[in-house]
């Protein structure tokens, strides 16, 4: 067994973090940093934050994944970190030459305390900025929050450094993605346009972290949300958040500053879900839901009537960020699915109130948001009582192992399969795919395992 | 002939597009080779802010590369979570027991996940309490437990704290700590060091037991088992005749650290991470290391009869010898076939402290020339070789690093051969006792030293030079390939391997075979982009 030392035995746990459901802010901030055209990240803290998150994310997406750091020594710890990102910005103007530096702190300069608008006001004033160039921050302590609070910090980052009010307002929704896959942003923006609806997606990954092989290395990928793009957010008549936890924040900022009125509507994952965010878009860009939307509707709705027996009353485990597991559950209970089990590293008592609105129908459920809401506490209650189904990362894959349950890689990361970052999963298409997926792993294990003379032709 | 290319163009090429100070640093870390005049190379130097770097940090190079690979500790994270989770498989450290009785906590992670009141009040007794719930659960023989960041800064003392717990639970739990702050040193470089520190003192010599034969007790030093390549390598000392008391440490346990004093001789795989545990071994107990490489299958076999020299045994020479020819038949008949695809390719390693050396072996080889190759956390004497190590000035980034006094253990020192007798075998086999050569000795004239690779550096390499297959990590892979170049991860192999020892040769064989021979390469353009599009127009 890979987790023989997991018992059902449960203690209170007061301080111990066993295989966290999560991880810190950081990591957040430089995956949305991508998501703006021309942005390099970069790490203000020790080499290792920056490495460290370069390769979780390249671990995930396959793809190049650029950021820089301030390489911060002992010296630097004790005086101040100053020094490091003034030569820092200087450095990578020179040599990356991006159009903006995205900064954001760790833990280690969160400590010493360093004062981002001051070094960088510096920055400028040594002339290390050259004309038409941004240093962008964002405050991501990794002691506070987790990856997703430091996505939402750094997306609301771009608000603060960018967007403007003219006096004239445009007929433009601004769609506020929050942590999904490039393909899951594609799907959206696919929709939109479907719908004839005038969008700004930001942050932007499509075209980012699903370049194509073209023989050449792109330092800056065609992707992401424009510099222009993301100062007219301020002129558009209005915003859609996507998924609360990674986008509220950018939200709110953007209405004191601009004016700009918002709604939060879930990442669309799920039937329910993406029918909130059409009905969203089409009330807010005033445009009608095209016939071939409902189109593609009925054809998820028709597919998971053919499998519905195959869906009832299955047990499943999900573990994961908030903004993608109240979809999710609402999506498997719309499947008379039972979702269970489900944890979430990232504090909010938004996820409590969300999830026992969708579980009132699973009394037996239990969920955990924040401290040691873990792997090992959602493994030990599966050793309790087992699922017939598991969602969630690639740390999921022991647990499926020891437990011979099926498995759905979902979340980040995924380090163990590809492809996550090119078929959706949000949207009708992006349902149809999950529910694809959950049957095929489903009749896979029943295959493999149920007696020779029960093996099954067809569904 | 491409290899040919003129390489000493590259330091004024790559270099102009620095600021002057940047550009004059870097400049002293690219030197053009010359195997018979070895140049002095910058290495073990901070990296200029803004660059990117292939680097990590001290907690990656303590936690993840020395403690890693030990099945039976729990090593608790001791800060914010990003680090204990970023540590968490991610290295493929592999490890087998013979049952589910046996201790593995590879597969957790274990962390305080700091909070920001800890930041403020201080962590030390979220951290006892953490330590009391693992043992409540796991009931562990040693605990480890690692300083992130943020740690030294607020002053939790993690060594008092780790003494604390072990009166608690009246010295029956071996619990000790690691002050691997990510920003000490300049690389994980520092973190090797501070991890082989805390080795020696709390477990090196806890134990006399001697296990196993007494004939022929080595150490291995340095390897990791990534990929199963310590599986490999005690396979051909089994069969052999052998007896491995310890590897650091892959495949290992806190018990064979605690024995590894009771062996006889020590081989040091990776110089970098582990060489300050071979000297202490010998300081203190008597026991001489000398320097192997169990990458390329001559190489291996050069190590086995390395060690059969040192202990003079005919049997042993006998063995070693009957061992290597028959491994040998499948290496060749292997490596044969594969010649015809990889002879007369070019290779350039950018990755780690040993591997960018050791791994010229394999392609020489496949007849596979390396044209470039640095180190990501070398220091002078990895490159140059031990012999400058006295000329090397130790700067105030690395006068922060611990530096433990050894002393001989006058109970249990025990001369294993004489100096005379060492030397005296040094001169019919080149043992490299107490010896590094470094990596330059073995490189072509000309050929392109660089230390700490920046992305711009790599960026350029591949434009003057294009070479057949790049050798990095994962940060790089992906860039390297958008320029239609494969790249072999020799941190993580790809999750291929085992690549040591003789039948992990055939492996990487085959993998450079099948990765210079992969067809998806030349769709790359797509066909409307390879020829000229002949456009008709109507005429009317």
């Amino acid at each position: 067994m890979l987790l023989r030392h997991t018992t059902p035995k449960e203690i209170d746990r007061k301080a111990l973090t066993i295989n966290p459901a999560k991880t810190c802010q950081p990591v957040g901030a430089m995956y949305a940093a991508l998501g703006l055209h021309g942005c390099l990240p970069h790490s203000h803290g020790s080499q290792g934050c920056c490495s460290y998150h370069r390769s979780a994310l390249t671990r995930h997406f396959k793809e190049p994944v650029m950021a820089a750091t301030s390489s911060f020594t002992e010296g630097s710890s004790v005086f101040g970190g100053t020094a490091n990102l003034v030569q820092a910005i200087n450095t990578i103007f020179t040599v990356y030459e991006p159009d903006v530096i995205a900064a954001h702190t760790t833990c280690l300069s969160e400590t010493i305390g360093d004062d981002m608008t001051a070094i960088i006001g510096k920055a400028k004033d040594d002339g290390m900025i050259p004309e038409g160039k941004h240093v962008i921050f964002c405050n991501t302590p990794s002691y506070v929050g987790t990856h997703v609070t430091g996505y939402a910090n750094q997306v609301s980052s771009f608000v603060k450094s960018f967007s403007t009010a003219t006096p004239k307002k445009k007929n433009v929704v601004n769609l506020v993605a929050g942590w999904m896959e490039p393909s899951d942003m594609a799907e959206i923006k696919r929709l939109a346009k479907a719908l004839e609806a005038r969008t700004i997606m930001f942050p932007d990954l499509t075209g980012v972290l699903d370049a194509p092989m073209d023989g050449k290395f792109h330092m800056y990928p065609q992707g992401g949300t424009t510099v222009e793009d993301m100062k007219a957010t301020g002129d558009s008549k209005f915003t859609i958040g996507l998924g609360p936890y990674s986008t509220e924040d950018a939200c709110i900022t953007l209405e004191n500053k601009c004016k700009v009125k918002f709604e939060m509507v879930d990442i669309p994952i799920g039937l329910k879900a993406t029918d909130r965010f059409i009905m969203s878009l089409s009330r807010h860009a005033n445009v009608p839901v095209p016939d071939d939307v409902t189109l593609e509707r009925g054809r998820l709705v028709d597919l998971v009537a053919d499998s519905a027996k195959l869906l009832y009353g299955r047990r499943v485990a999900l573990w994961g960020d908030p903004d993608t597991l109240i979809p999710l559950c609402e999506f498997l209970v719309s499947l008379d699915m039972r979702p269970v089990y489900a944890v979430t590293g990232t504090p909010g008592k938004l996820f409590e109130a969300r999830m026992k609105e969708i579980l009132k129908n699973v009394p037996e459920a239990k969920f955990k948001s924040g401290e040691r809401a873990d792997m090992f506490q959602m493994h030990q209650w599966i050793k309790q009582e087992g699922v017939d189904l598991l969602i969630g990362n690639t740390y999921g894959k022991y647990i499926a192992r020891d437990e011979d349950t099926p498995f759905v890689r979902f979340g980040f990361p995924i380090t163990d399969r590809s492809g996550h970052n090119y078929m959706p999963k949000t949207g009708y298409q992006g349902a149809a795919n999950l529910v694809v997926q959950i049957i095929g792993a489903l009749l896979d294990h029943e295959d493999r395992t149920c007696p020779e003379e029960k093996i099954e032709f067809q569904m | 002939m491409k290899n040919k290319k003129d390489l000493s163009k590259f330091r004024e090429t790559v270099i102009e597009k620095y600021p002057n100070k940047v550009a004059k640093k870097r400049a002293k870390g690219i030197v053009n080779n010359d195997p018979e005049n070895i140049p002095e190379i910058q290495a073990n130097i901070r990296t200029i802010p803004g660059i990117i770097t292939q680097r990590g940090c001290t907690y990656a190079g303590c936690k993840g590369v020395v403690l890693g690979p030990t099945r039976d500790i729990v090593n608790i994270t001791h800060g914010p979570i990003g680090c204990g989770f970023y540590s968490w498989l991610t290295r493929r450290n592999q490890t087998t027991t013979t049952s589910d009785a046996e201790e593995n906590f590879i597969t957790y992670c274990f962390s305080t996940d700091m909070q920001d009141s800890n930041i403020v009040f201080g962590g030390e007794e979220k951290l006892k309490q953490a330590v009391r719930e693992a043992v409540e659960l796991f009931n562990p023989k040693a605990i480890g437990i690692f300083s992130t960041c943020p740690v030294g800064l607020i002053g939790d003392d993690v060594h008092k704290v780790a003494e604390q717990m072990m009166e608690e639970y009246d010295n029956k739990i071996n619990i000790f700590g690691f002050s691997c702050e990510g920003y000490k040193g300049v690389s994980q470089s520092a973190g090797h060091h501070i991890a082989n520190n805390q080795l020696y003192k709390h477990l090196i010599g806890n134990d006399d037991t001697v296990k196993g034969s007494t004939k022929y007790r080595i150490n291995m030093l340095g390897e990791y088992n990534i990929g199963g390549d310590a599986f490999e390598i005690e396979r051909i000392f089994e069969k052999c005749g052998i007896e491995l008391v310890a590897t650091f440490s892959g495949n290992s346990t806190i018990s064979s650290f605690e024995q590894a004093h009771t062996a006889d001789l020590s081989l040091v795989m990776c110089h970098r991470s582990i060489n300050y545990v071979a000297e202490m071994l010998e300081t203190s107990f008597g026991i001489p290391w000398i320097k192997v490489n169990l990458i390329g299958a001559d190489s291996t076999a050069k190590a086995l009869r390395k060690i059969a020299a040192y202990f003079e045994d005919e049997e042993l020479i006998a063995k070693v010898e009957e061992v290597i020819a028959e491994e040998m038949k499948d290496v060749e008949a292997a490596r044969e076939a594969v010649l015809p695809k990889t002879t007369g390719k070019t290779s350039m390693l950018f990755v780690g402290g040993s591997r960018a050396h050791h791994y010229q072996d394999l392609f020489e080889e496949l007849g596979i020339r390396t044209v470039a190759a640095g180190y990501e956390f070398g220091h002078r004497d990895d490159y140059e070789g031990r012999r400058v190590l006295p000329s090397i000035k130790i700067d105030a980034d690395s006068r922060n690093i611990e530096e433990i006094t050894v002393k001989r253990d006058e109970k249990r020192y025990k001369e294993r051969m004489t100096k005379e007798k060492l030397e005296e075998i040094q001169k019919q086999v080149d043992l490299e006792y107490n010896d590094y050569k470094g990596l330059m000795p073995q490189m072509e004239k000309g050929a392109l030293v660089i230390d700490d690779l920046s992305h711009h550096e790599m960026d350029k390499l591949i434009e003057m030079y294009k070479p057949d297959i790049f050798c990095a990590g994962i940060k790089e892979k992906y860039v390297v390939q958008k320029m239609g170049v494969p790249l072999k991860q020799l941190h993580n192999y790809d999750s291929g391997g085992p690549y040591a020892g003789f039948k992990g040769a055939i492996n990487f064989y085959n993998d450079i075979s099948m990765m210079v021979s992969t067809s998806i390469w030349k769709e790359v353009k797509a066909p409307w982009e390879k020829e000229e599009m002949v456009q008709a127009v109507y005429a009317y």
